[in-house]
């Protein structure tokens, strides 16, 4: 039977890449000083998760790298090692190669294998640096004066240091025959080398040095006995003193309790022949049993801290219980660590306090988007027919009429509360964009040689997950600007009166129908004669009066840059032009507030979700027309001497100074109505593209939110029209594109439209009422 | 696009000889004239609703309805066939076909029956000059008397001259 393994490839890919995020967060939170244990369990735990994910699905490169952070992390959370700055920029760095990794099994996006190298090579010189700068294991709390390198019985756990890389499983079998344990000590003879012992229990404790990985054993042991009966343990021999060092610590640590001569164990006896490491554990053991543990559940001992086998993960399949020993507290206890099937891949050394959190993981379930959607989209209908009844119910007599007009009300409450349930599946926190600018900050900030405080104000306001995703480049690039031009160095914010460190605020919250996304930093400000001088140089057209609000969004302007020195990070001027697009493509707008020498605000007002659209409808003769309500610029009615000509064709508007071409609708879209002179009917100014136009239409007829949908469902792409919309009514009105529209009014038919009001709208009647 | 159905692979009068186009049709009155097509193609039928008007498209393109939550085009057929007066009232009906998972709605002048068409029933289409290709029409039945104009809708709708769809649209 084979499984298309490809089909769990997205699962582990997001699953990866959320631990990932969350592993970061947790490494940028952390306090260097007084590391939080719980913290760094699940940092470990993180990298653990991503190891044995790998591993399953055979991306060994992500499993190599994994394996030595799991080494590193392993012996701090183990205080063996005391964590430094150092480690935790070695943390980041790993991870961003397995995120770099990750795309490149994802996306096919190239990896980087000299960084990878450096990384590994970073973290493995940490490890074993950690190894002679051993904290010393926690003796004041350990209630027994264990001798830390145990006499004369046992030698050095360095002799145990064997570069042949071979691997020590101690094997525990269940009560069987001993014809059956002859049998399978032969068996296993044929993997490497074997010597079986008997512990009290008349039981078979077999040592197997073999370059097998733990699988073959079990596949042996499983002709024999049941696979679940038997007890695996893994016995690195190629393993240094420092790791080792606490393991006999714990083993022995509880020695007290169980009262039991360490040297009158049976298990010691034959030790001799075996390495040190050996004997540490099989005291372990021996004392265990000894304490009277004779049900195999509880288990044995404990495995090593890690294993050297890519594939031990493949351990995770049994169905292990270990003894995990504190060694902190010096007490026993104990861990049944029921290794689910298929996905716990959790390490057989794991240790009580990786019980708690799994409860949190059931509370979410995974839905594919296409789904959700469908859902929203249905809910829409259903508000609209909804909405369809209200209209029809409203003619009828309340006094005859009342119980059907409370039900229709009872009705709408709950289609709203439908509605507003069904939007909030979409939505997803502003934490998941703010979350990855910590560590940006934090980078930037030591390259640059600034001190940067990030704050971040309403993580928890919700966005829709498309908008959430296409916000993160425009808000990446908004931030470095802010870091690298915004905030200044140490030394220029001292001179300047100011605290050393730069405030960086990062804030959203919802305002009406929108959410506000603010980047504030309390740097030098813009300064405008700056802007208004290096936009002269560029020749932009500028004038000493311009509005501050104008000067400021010269920043916009493809190209622009007031920074002095081109950096890496930034100074090129080609960030905040696509900014501005990227946010416009949202249906957002931009806009800066900034004092010299007190700091910058850019904030990014955005419509809660793509699928709505806040929209002015406007009517042009019997049809209504829906206009995006974030490129209106204003409405207005002409008077008769604004409207001005050229060559008697070309019609504009004057409005402040500024003369506009106006778009007559009508004749654009070849729509009769009554109303073809602009005095009578409503100019709309319209702004797209940095382009501005007056759109001409009959009647201004109110504001709504609408859902949007596609014509080219089931027809084809209109020019001028991006969509269409389903009114109240259950009427189809059009959503205009207005870009469109701009560029189709200053082409070709813009001439004709002038043409139709000259010719008082001979030719528009024609096309009407078909 | 969607050549791969059964009735559009029967799309030329030579090939009709080969490929049996019997089957169950839906007929309808245009004007004097009445034609059938494929019963499978049809979704419901429907009265003739308020459409919106789209700029600038030709006039047999009525504009689009709301078809609960969805935008579907209507194409009026008496238009496009240049026959049956023009008007709209409540016995007006649109067929709403779904061509492939595309939602179009014709609208005719009424529609009369669902018929089972034999094989021998069906004639083959002499070379004429008509306001559509007769590469549209499958054949002609003939029942009790009465000619039927077997139309293979699924290509009609989706051809260049109907401009429904995007990739063939001219501007």
């Amino acid at each position: 039977m084979t499984i298309d393994m490809s089909q769990f490839y997205e699962v582990f890919f997001d699953e990866a890449e959320e631990l990932l995020a969350e592993a970061e967060r947790l490494l940028l939170g952390i306090e260097i000083d007084n590391p939080d244990s719980e913290e760094l369990n699940a940092i470990f735990r993180a990298a653990h998760s991503i190891k044995g994910g790998a591993a399953t699905f055979g991306f060994m490169d992500m499993t190599e790298i994994t394996h030595v952070l799991e080494n590193l992390l392993d012996k701090i959370r183990k205080n063996e090692m005391a964590l430094t700055a150092e480690h935790v920029d070695a943390f980041l760095a790993a991870k961003d190669v397995l995120k770099m990794e990750v795309d490149g099994h994802r996306l096919a996006t190239p990896v980087d294998e000299d960084q990878v190298a450096d990384v590994k090579k970073m973290l493995s010189l940490l490890t074993e640096a950690g190894g002679i700068v051993i904290k010393p294991a926690p003796v004041a709390v350990m209630p027994v004066t264990t001798p830390e390198p145990v006499p004369v019985a046992a030698p050095e756990p360095v002799v145990a240091v064997r570069a042949d890389g071979l691997t020590q499983f101690h094997i525990y079998l269940p009560e069987i025959s001993d014809k059956d344990a002859g049998n399978l000590k032969e068996e296993l003879g044929l993997l490497g080398d074997v010597v079986s012992s008997q512990n009290e229990q008349g039981r078979y404790v077999l040592v197997l040095t073999t370059d097998s990985s733990q699988a073959d054993i079990v596949s042996i042991c499983s002709f024999v006995l049941d696979p679940d009966d038997l007890v695996i343990s893994l016995a690195p021999i190629a393993y240094t003193a420092a790791v080792a060092e606490p393991v006999v610590a714990a083993a022995v640590a509880p020695a007290p309790v169980a009262s039991a001569p360490v040297s009158s164990t049976p298990v010691e006896a034959k030790t001799s022949t075996k390495s040190g490491v050996a004997i540490h554990e099989e005291v372990g053991y021996g004392l265990f049993s000894e304490d009277g543990t004779k049900d195999v559940e509880e288990g044995y001992g404990f495995f090593a801290p890690f294993t050297p086998h890519a594939d031990a993960v493949v351990a995770t399949l049994i169905d292990d219980n270990t003894i995990a020993t504190e060694a902190n507290s010096g007490k026993a206890e104990v861990v049944v660590a029921h290794a689910a099937e298929q996905v716990e891949r959790r390490s057989p050394g794991r240790r009580e306090s990786d019980k708690a959190p799994a409860s949190a993981e059931t509370s979410s379930i995974r839905v594919g988007i296409e789904k959700v959607d469908q859902l929203i989209n249905l809910v829409g209908e259903l508000v609209i027919t909804q909405a369809m009844i209200e209209q029809r119910i409203s003619h009828l007599d309340p006094v005859q009429h009342e119980p059907l007009i409370n039900s229709v009300g009872q009705l709408t409450r709950n289609t709203r509360d439908l509605q507003e349930s069904v939007m909030s599946i979409r939505m997803m926190p502003m934490d998941f964009v703010f979350s990855r600018f910590p560590r940006m900050v934090r980078d930037l900030a030591a390259k640059l040689g600034k001190k940067v405080e990030f704050v971040t104000i309403g993580a928890t306001t919700e966005l829709d997950k498309g908008l959430i995703e296409r916000i993160v480049d425009p808000l990446t690039h908004l931030v470095r600007n802010s870091v690298d031009h915004g905030i200044e160095t140490p030394e220029k914010r001292r001179a300047a009166g100011k605290a050393e460190t730069g405030v960086l605020t990062l804030s959203a919250a919802h305002r009406g129908g929108s959410i506000v996304i603010e980047v504030t930093d309390d740097g030098a400000g813009l300064n405008r004669a700056k802007l208004l001088e290096k936009a002269a140089k560029n020749g932009l057209d500028v004038s000493e009066n311009m509005s501050d609000t104008d000067v400021f969004a010269l920043i916009f302007a493809p190209g622009f840059s007031t920074a002095e020195v081109v950096t890496d990070v930034s100074g090129r001027g080609v960030g905040m032009d696509v900014v501005k697009r990227n946010i416009a493509a949202m249906n957002g707008v931009v806009e800066i507030r900034s004092a010299l020498g007190y700091g910058t605000t850019i904030s990014i007002a955005l419509p809660l979700t793509l699928a709505i659209l806040d929209g002015m409808s406007v009517s042009l003769g019997n049809s209504i027309y829906v206009i995006p309500l974030n490129l209106i610029v204003e409405t207005l009615q002409p008077r008769a001497e604004d409207i001005k000509t050229v060559t008697g064709e070309g019609r504009m508007v004057h409005v402040r100074g500024e003369y506009l071409p106006i778009i007559a609708l009508h004749s654009l879209f070849n729509q009769h109505t009554d109303i073809t002179d602009p005095t009578q009917g409503v100019l709309v100014l319209l702004e797209a593209d940095g382009k501005k136009s007056a759109l001409f239409v009959d009647r201004l007829v109110g504001q709504q939110q609408v859902v949007i949908k596609s014509l080219e469902t089931n027809y084809r792409k209109v020019p001028g029209v991006s969509g269409a919309t389903i009114m109240g009514d259950g009427c189809v009105a059009l959503i205009l594109d207005v870009a469109a529209l701009i560029q189709m009014g200053q082409s070709t038919n813009y001439l004709t439209g002038a043409m139709s009001f000259s010719n008082n709208s001979n030719q528009t009647i024609q096309s009407s009422n078909a | 696009m969607s050549t791969d159905t059964v009735s559009s692979t029967a799309s030329s009068p030579a090939s009709n000889k080969a490929k049996s186009v019997a089957g169950e049709y839906l007929t309808f009155v245009l004007g004097s004239e009445e034609y059938g097509l494929e019963i499978l193609k049809v979704q419901e039928i429907r009265g003739y609703d308020a459409v919106t008007q789209i700029a600038n498209t030709p006039d047999f393109i009525k504009g689009v309805v709301n078809l609960r939550g969805k935008i579907v085009p209507i194409v009026d057929l008496r238009i496009k066939f240049h026959l049956g007066k023009v008007e709209y009232d409540e016995f007006t009906v649109v067929i709403i076909l779904n061509l492939n998972g595309r939602v179009v709605g014709i609208v005719v002048d009424g529609v009369s029956d669902v018929m089972a068409l034999k094989d021998d029933q069906i004639r083959d289409v002499p070379s004429l000059v008509t306001s559509i290709d007769t590469k549209y029409i499958v054949g002609l039945a003939t029942v009790e008397a009465r000619m039927l104009i077997l139309v293979d809708i699924e290509q009609l709708m989706s051809s260049q001259e109907m401009a429904l769809i995007d990739s063939v649209a001219v501007h």
